[in-house]
């Protein structure tokens, strides 16, 4: 069966540990978590974590299983890309000069829609959310200038399906 | 149920909170960070018993033991640092064999956590992948709930060992003490609903087999389910083969039982595997050690899945019907569908593989025309003396599978052995705790002389404790089971299997625990009977082959139908 990239998204209880039980649940598989996120999610307490994996998906299902397994995970599931909305953040940290002295700079801003956080006398920086070939193309675009620092967030995902977890938790939705 | 406040500090609620939960033996060895909770066990002790072991892997293995024989939880202490990083073989044991067990753990004081105090590990982190649930607990409020909340995770669902570690400051410090059992947790779901639907389903596959075959496994025995599964065999007629840790759950006796399968199981179960058209694992999770190559395993029948944990659903095999559940439940709804049904001529089949088995392995073993002693001859010597009602315990190796292939057994929970993680040094310990859990029955450890040095130190605790644990050590003076695959497959290069071993009646004699050697048939039995005759613990070493096999033999990597018998 072919490798493919899926989106993995646990809500669980927002626990101390949980994080490594969950993690160790990959490792232990020898599996690689490419991106991973962990927030607040629409319900109270309720943590979501989205991870995203490169697997079958016969071991992709045999992973769920495992984490749901996990007693503080109320409900695990996954999504191949065109069953989910995702996003990635990235930021570029410049020195100041280059914004005046290299107008092409200003071009690779406007041409990509990107925002700018911060400037001073010393150092701007540039956001941009999007997808990660987008990023990887202003990356690469940008990178002749001197990045001084460069970060890109996990991968956030909203799924296209409806996920129960009120539901599962027995709330009045 | 206390409903009524009371002003105690943290250690004492550790012990209260116990005995509400029925606790009144637990196992454990003492130490800094835990010395509060030992000083409130002294108090309670006439409520609960605290048997010091003379290791805390002894004290994780005892609690097992007790968990496996009594269907109660096992409880293990111990402090931080050392203490707890010993705890971690057993709770890895009991987690791959699915036993109740609470270890708790002393911790160093909250605000000294991260400094790399003085014991201070991160048991929390280590013990993570190895437990069903573990809390690390740093206010003495928390400590009522995180108990209830840990006994009611071990033994729900797919039983599993929890780990509370506790801070010094949590067990000193007071609180308001009420306890309440913990009876739901909402992100967890113990027992998955049972679909009738699949229930029908599996019926219907199962009355039009032909060659049907059950597999069973020790969620028989976890789910209480032996009559269940007994009345579900007798009804369907279907032959029952069963996995090492659901070995017990139907009588040795019964006319439908066909033995074991796996690596060292029975030729006929293994055999037919790859013949039978339906195949019906019950509370089992197909190991690869039942299964060997799943490439060419029961690839031609439909399989059948009753299993309370979702997860082990076509994890390693495909199956045609999953019915989710609790054996017990699943087990007695299914027997409503099931037709009454009789598979003579396909039994026979088992029995005619029997027969060859017979005279190409078992009968060497129980008849031995040879000078040497063999472990299966111990082992019938001991069926003979108990009347196949013993508990047996083994350790891990050629002894542990000549045990479970030759001891007979009439009760259920009374095979108790390292099934999935195969640790050695499990057995005596594990045997303490068995017969504390079981004290009326006659509990017979049989034990490598590997395995037995190991933890051997635990002969202390039975000193101490006076426990009338009758031990077997089976002497071949080789790490037996390493020593046969190195002769089959290393080309008998015997890299560090040979041992060169103490005088075992002396060291038994050195805890005053009655002892004997047997070298000779002659005296086999006598020494046997003596054994169990008498009324407290007795060491006896039984001077075996030393390079006796274990067969049937499926080797690695090969298929199940692959099986050899010599």
């Amino acid at each position: 069966m072919e490798k493919k990239s899926y989106t993995i998204s646990v809500y669980s209880e927002n626990n101390l540990g949980l994080l490594n039980r969950i993690s160790t649940i990959f490792v232990k598989r020898h599996i690689n978590i490419e991106s991973l996120t962990v927030s607040a999610s629409e319900i109270e307490n309720v943590s979501r974590f989205i991870l995203v994996v490169q697997m079958t998906e016969d071991a992709v299902k045999k992973i769920i299983g495992q984490l749901e397994k996990q007693v503080e995970v109320i409900q695990a599931y996954y999504h191949t890309e065109d069953e989910i909305i995702f996003t990635e953040t990235a930021m570029f940290k410049f020195k100041s000069e280059l914004l005046f002295e290299n107008p092409n700079i200003q071009n690779i801003i406007k041409e990509h829609n990107m925002n700018i956080v911060t400037v001073n006398r010393t150092f701007f920086v540039l956001e941009k959310a999007g997808r990660r070939h987008e990023i990887d193309l202003i990356y690469n675009a940008l990178k002749p200038f001197g990045i001084s620092q460069f970060v890109r967030s996990g991968r956030v995902a909203i799924s296209k399906e409806a996920m129960n977890i009120r539901k599962i938790l027995g709330e009045i939705v | 149920m206390s409903l009524k406040t009371e002003r105690i500090i943290g250690a004492e609620a550790v012990v209260k909170s116990l005995i509400e939960e029925g606790v009144d033996v637990a196992y454990g060895y003492p130490g800094g960070a835990i010395m509060p909770i030992y000083d409130e066990l002294y108090k309670y002790q006439d409520q609960l018993q605290h048997v010091l072991t003379r290791h805390e892997q002894g004290a994780a293995h005892a609690a097992q033991g007790f968990a496996r024989t009594s269907g109660k939880v096992g409880v293990a202490l111990a402090t931080s640092g050392p203490g707890a990083t010993n705890l971690i073989t057993g709770i890895a044991d009991a987690q791959i064999d699915s036993t109740p067990m609470v270890c708790i753990t002393g911790q160093v004081a909250s605000h000294l956590l991260g400094t790399d105090a003085f014991q201070e590990t991160d048991v929390i982190s280590i013990s993570s992948p190895i437990t069903k649930w573990n809390v690390q607990v740093t206010r003495s409020e928390d400590i009522p709930k995180a108990i209830a909340k840990a006994f009611y995770i071990a033994k729900s669902g797919r039983p599993g060992p929890v780990l509370i570690d506790i801070t010094k400051d949590a067990q000193q410090g007071e609180l308001d003490y009420r306890y309440e059992k913990c009876t739901h947790v909402r992100s967890y779901k113990p027992v998955p609903e049972t679909n009738l639907e699949k229930i029908k389903q599996a019926a219907e596959v199962i009355n039009n087999a032909k060659k049907p075959m059950i597999i069973f496994g020790q969620g028989v025995i976890l789910g209480e389910a032996e009559t269940e599964l007994k009345d579900f065999v007798e009804k369907s007629g279907i032959p029952a083969a069963w996995t090492v840790l659901g070995l017990s759950a139907l009588p040795t006796s019964h006319p439908l039982n066909v033995g074991m399968v796996g690596m060292h199981g029975n030729y006929g179960p293994n055999k037919l595997t790859n013949e039978c058209d339906v195949l019906i694992a019950i509370g089992m999770r197909f190991d690869d050690r039942v299964t060997g190559d799943l490439n060419k395993y029961a690839k031609q029948a439909k399989v059948i899945h009753y299993e309370i944990d979702p997860a082990e659903v076509d994890k390693n095999v495909k199956t045609e019907v999953a019915v989710l559940g609790n054996s017990k439940d699943t087990l007695a709804k299914s027997l409503e569908f099931i037709a009454k049904n009789d598979h003579t001529s396909w039994v026979n089949e088992f029995r005619d593989f029997d027969k060859i088995e017979y005279e190409k392995v078992i009968n060497g073993q129980l008849n031995p025309t040879k000078e040497g002693l063999t472990m299966g001859e111990v082992l019938q010597g001991i069926n003979k003396a108990t009347n196949d009602n013993a508990v047996i315990v083994s350790d891990v190796g050629q002894h542990q599978m000549m045990a479970v292939r030759y001891a007979k057994f009439s009760n259920t929970r009374s095979n108790v052995t390292s099934g999935g993680l195969g640790t050695m040094g499990f057995a005596l310990p594990a045997a303490i705790g068995a017969k504390m859990g079981t004290p009326k029955r006659d509990v017979v450890a049989v034990i490598g002389d590997g395995g037995y040095q190991m933890t051997c130190q635990e002969l202390g605790t039975i000193l101490q404790t006076g426990t009338a644990v009758k031990i077997v050590v089976l002497n071949n003076e080789f790490l037996g089971m390493v020593r046969q695959w190195q002769q089959l497959f290393f080309e008998k290069r015997y890299a560090s299997t040979e041992m060169t071993n103490p005088d075992f009646i002396k060291l038994a004699e050195a805890y005053s625990i009655p002892a004997k050697k047997v070298s000779k048939r002659e005296n086999l039995q006598s020494a046997i009977d003596e054994m169990i005759a008498s009324d407290t613990s007795y060491f006896l070493e039984v001077m075996v082959e030393k390079e006796d096999n274990v067969f049937p033999m499926v080797p690695t990597g090969a298929s199940v139908s692959e099986v050899r018998l010599s």
